[in-house]
């Protein structure tokens, strides 16, 4: 066997080159900076680009001038910089401009504790944008998943033409871990459409969305063919428009193309005992906690089972229900007061609901998810 | 081609608006340069400025208030033989202004035409960063206590590499623009015109009080002789042409049989400086080089030279779940700022625990078994105390050995380092 030994972030840069990103813009934070730090290591000598912004605006600013040129492009913050991002974040949204945003989460509020952890931007990042239509947010537990998310990230981010965020957290960027790079499971890279004057003959329209699909084809600013690409409410010319009827169906099919789809990328990872009546909810680095807690638990007269959901939005409403069903209580945990456990009381409103939140800068241990499952 | 304009969308400005004659004569000066279409890309920003892109037919983006130049400059990245064209009024430029001052210190190869009507004409004629401060406009007096910004001045000492100041009813206009198109960096045209809308409805402003108002400023015209330098876009790939391409991961091979059976945790206690962060990940690989499983989870303040730095290892022989540390099995004890960090562990050790501590650190009460060094006395710097404990531990056979700390030590130096590295644990004796 043979291992390497990389924090997380090292991880998400390598992964997002692997992913086919050729452009990164960022602005210095902790604990997102090494991601910066790896991407110009890696992106410059391979003909990438790889800037530094004068502020967290601008670096996202740069990345969706460069995606709309065709390029995989990426960004990483942490919560105050998504806070900066928020109104790029709605244009990339509206104007369907492919982007990976990871979000290094760290203790808040506002500044809050630069080298803490937290999970404290979970419903933030699904609805820290004017209009509150969806976007997908992916959520690793460990170095594994901050390459193969990532690459995952890019893929959803060309196929939906969205911004996507991996929801990272201190604790999983900046922990090294042994990894095994040559056993990690790459998913194929996935490229966006592109227009094609063959099909069917048609002239382009950068916003026109052909029958049977939900995402318009795409063709970069700069090729043969004029595109134009604007954050006004607009038409499938990409010109502002007025007409309550066009809005209508675009602003729906924003929303339908990212939640009616949930179902080819819901990831997830479970312990299923057998006689468990208690089914353990977690996400991120507080999925390592509980997996430790399910196994120390498993020979106990009453054993718990685990669900690691490491899609988080939009919500894998199916998934959930399914995984429930069988169990009478389900126990959410996670590293915040109370987000994500909405989403789950919201989708299995028939059973018992316990929630553990710690939000302190420190992990929750193995032993204090136990005591919330027999206690709780 | 003749014209660049689109004919499916006429012009929709306020009658006498001075943008209009700019639409017209960049249109000209398409034309005059004998661009194609698919070789300029409009950049606007917002207001009515914002409404530049849709007359063209080029390429084009529409962004939001004030960031025209950031998706202009990854454009212009990704794309160098693009000639983009950047649309801005006054007030873009206030709430841009991070951009403005950035994008003129990169000298990055656009064209910034500033529509400058000194005031927010699409919102109600509120003043803006270029409202005179004895104008009558739609924020009352409050413009009466900032005092505007010269656009011109600001952007040539923030390094722009071409600087114009015009007015848009100037003659020689299209010249202007088109040697601000041609030159190689970044340039601005400042161009003074009319808010028949809003501005020149409370204010008296025509094209000769615009000359009168021009004429009593520093003149400014092309190329700032001292911001001369290589364009940006060319500079940063000529660098990146160079270098070296980023290396692969470091692999490190399972060559020895693991030491302990089961989960090891090691906590390191230290303070800045005392290298404790790569003490911690050389364990680490001396654990993979057993085959291990090895996380590293550490904790140090914002600051780098002072305070406290501690490094939390879990070696194991599967997966490693929760990185966190309750029961260290060994502690390194080398400094108080480690120390407090920690008190309560220490405090809550049982006897299966060792501490490993530098001589004269004080620790709280504890049932752990202790093992003091005299680093001092061994003449071992600070520096070098945390290197010099894992040789303890390894000498002690607790979780590597000599063996594998040499493997370790192999795999992150090199030259010097790992000659000097290799000599201090052999002098170490616990």
């Amino acid at each position: 066997m043979s291992l390497s030994f990389l924090e997380g972030n090292e991880a998400i840069a390598r992964g997002a080159v692997a992913a086919g990103c050729r452009f990164f813009a960022g602005y210095p934070i902790t604990p997102a900076t090494t991601i910066f730090n790896n991407m110009l290591n890696l992106l410059p000598p391979s003909g990438g680009i790889c800037l530094q912004g004068e502020d967290e605006i601008a670096s996202i600013g740069f990345c969706l001038g460069a995606s709309m040129a065709g390029l995989k492009v990426m960004t990483a913050t942490s919560g105050p910089g998504i806070s900066l991002y928020s109104e790029q974040i709605s244009f990339a949204i509206g104007s369907e401009i492919p982007i990976v945003i990871i979000n290094v989460q760290r203790l808040g509020p506002s500044t809050g504790s630069a080298t803490k952890g937290a999970d404290g931007d979970i419903q933030f990042m699904r609805w820290g944008n004017s209009s509150g239509l969806p976007v997908i947010v992916l959520s690793p537990v460990d170095v594994r998943d901050c390459f193969t998310l990532t690459m995952h990230a890019f893929n959803l981010a060309e196929k939906f033409r969205c911004p996507v965020f991996i929801a990272a957290n201190k604790e999983i960027s900046m922990t090294r871990e042994s990894v095994d790079i040559s056993a990690l499971e790459i998913p194929e890279t996935e490229n966006r459409v592109l227009f094609s004057p063959d099909s069917g003959g048609k002239s382009f329209l950068p916003f026109d969305v052909e029958n049977g699909k939900d995402v318009p084809d795409f063709l970069p600013i700069g090729g043969e063919t004029l595109v134009r690409q604007t954050s006004s409410t607009h038409g499938k010319n990409g010109y502002i428009t007025i007409d309550s009827h066009e809005i209508e169906k675009s602003q729906e099919r924003l929303k339908q193309k990212i939640e009616s789809n949930v179902g080819d990328f819901s990831f997830f990872d479970e312990i299923i005992k057998e006689n468990s009546d208690t089914l353990i909810i977690t996400y991120g680095v507080t999925a390592r906690a509980a997996e430790e807690a399910v196994e120390s638990l498993s020979h106990a007269a009453k054993p718990v089972s685990l669900l690691v959901l490491k899609t988080l939005w939009p919500v894998p409403e199916e998934l959930i229900r399914q995984k429930a069903a069988k169990f009478k209580k389900i126990l959410v945990v996670e590293m915040n007061l109370g987000q994500y456990v909405r989403e789950i009381k919201r989708i299995v409103s028939d059973k018992k609901i316990d929630f553990l939140g710690i939000m302190n800068g420190t992990l929750i241990t193995p032993d204090q998810i136990k005591e919330a499952v027999y206690h709780g | 081609m003749d014209s660049f304009l689109n004919s499916s969308r006429p012009l929709i400005f306020c009658p006498g608006c001075s943008h209009e004659r700019v639409t017209k004569v960049l249109d000209k000066v398409f034309v005059n340069l004998g661009l194609d279409a698919d070789k300029i890309a409009l950049v606007s920003d917002i207001g009515c400025s914002g409404l530049f892109d849709t007359f063209f037919n080029t390429h084009a983006f529409h962004g939001l208030h004030g960031r025209a130049l950031t998706y202009a400059t990854g454009l212009k990245m990704a794309r160098p033989d693009l000639n983009v064209i950047v649309t801005m009024g006054d007030g873009g430029l206030g709430i841009g202004g991070a951009h403005l001052l950035s994008t003129c210190r990169r000298n990055i190869n656009l064209t910034l035409l500033v529509l400058n009507n000194f005031n927010y004409g699409m919102t109600g004629g509120q003043f803006s960063s270029t409202t005179p401060a004895d104008a009558m406009g739609g924020s009352g007096f409050l413009n009466k206590l900032e005092k505007p910004m010269d656009v011109c001045q600001v952007a040539a000492s923030a390094g722009a590499g071409f600087v114009t100041r015009t007015s848009v009813y100037d003659d020689n206009i299209a010249e202007e623009i088109e040697n601000a198109i041609k030159f190689d960096g970044f340039s601005l045209i400042d161009m003074w015109g009319m808010c028949t809308g809003r501005f020149t409805k409370k204010n008296k402003l025509t094209p000769k009080t615009i000359d009168r108002s021009l004429g009593m400023l520093q003149a400014l015209k092309g190329p700032v002789k001292e911001n001369k330098r290589e364009e940006y876009s060319k500079h940063y790939y000529r660098i990146a042409e160079d270098l070296s391409p980023a290396k692969k991961p470091a692999c490190v091979d399972a060559v020895f049989e693991p030491l302990e059976s089961k989960r090891q945790e090691i906590v390191i206690l230290g303070s800045a400086g005392q290298r404790i962060i790569t003490a911690g990940e050389i364990l680490c690989l001396a654990g993979i080089s057993q085959g291990l499983h090895a996380t590293q989870k550490n904790d140090y303040p914002i600051t780098v030279l002072r305070g406290h730095s501690v490094s939390e290892l879990v070696l194991a022989k599967g997966k490693i779940g929760f990185t966190g540390i309750t029961s260290p099995d060994i502690i390194i004890a080398l400094a108080d700022e480690g120390v407090k960090r920690r008190y309560k562990m220490l405090e809550s050790l049982d006897e299966n625990s060792l501490i490993i501590k530098s001589k004269g650190l004080e620790l709280p009460r504890t049932k752990a078994g202790i093992l003091e060094i005299d680093f001092k006395a061994q003449q071992i710097k600070s520096f070098d105390m945390a290197l010099a404990s894992l040789s303890v531990m390894a000498q002690l056979k607790k979780v590597i050995s000599s063996e594998m700390l040499e493997t370790a030590l192999s795999t992150r130096f090199k030259g010097k380092i790992l000659e000097s590295s290799l000599g201090l644990i052999k002098s170490v004796s616990a």
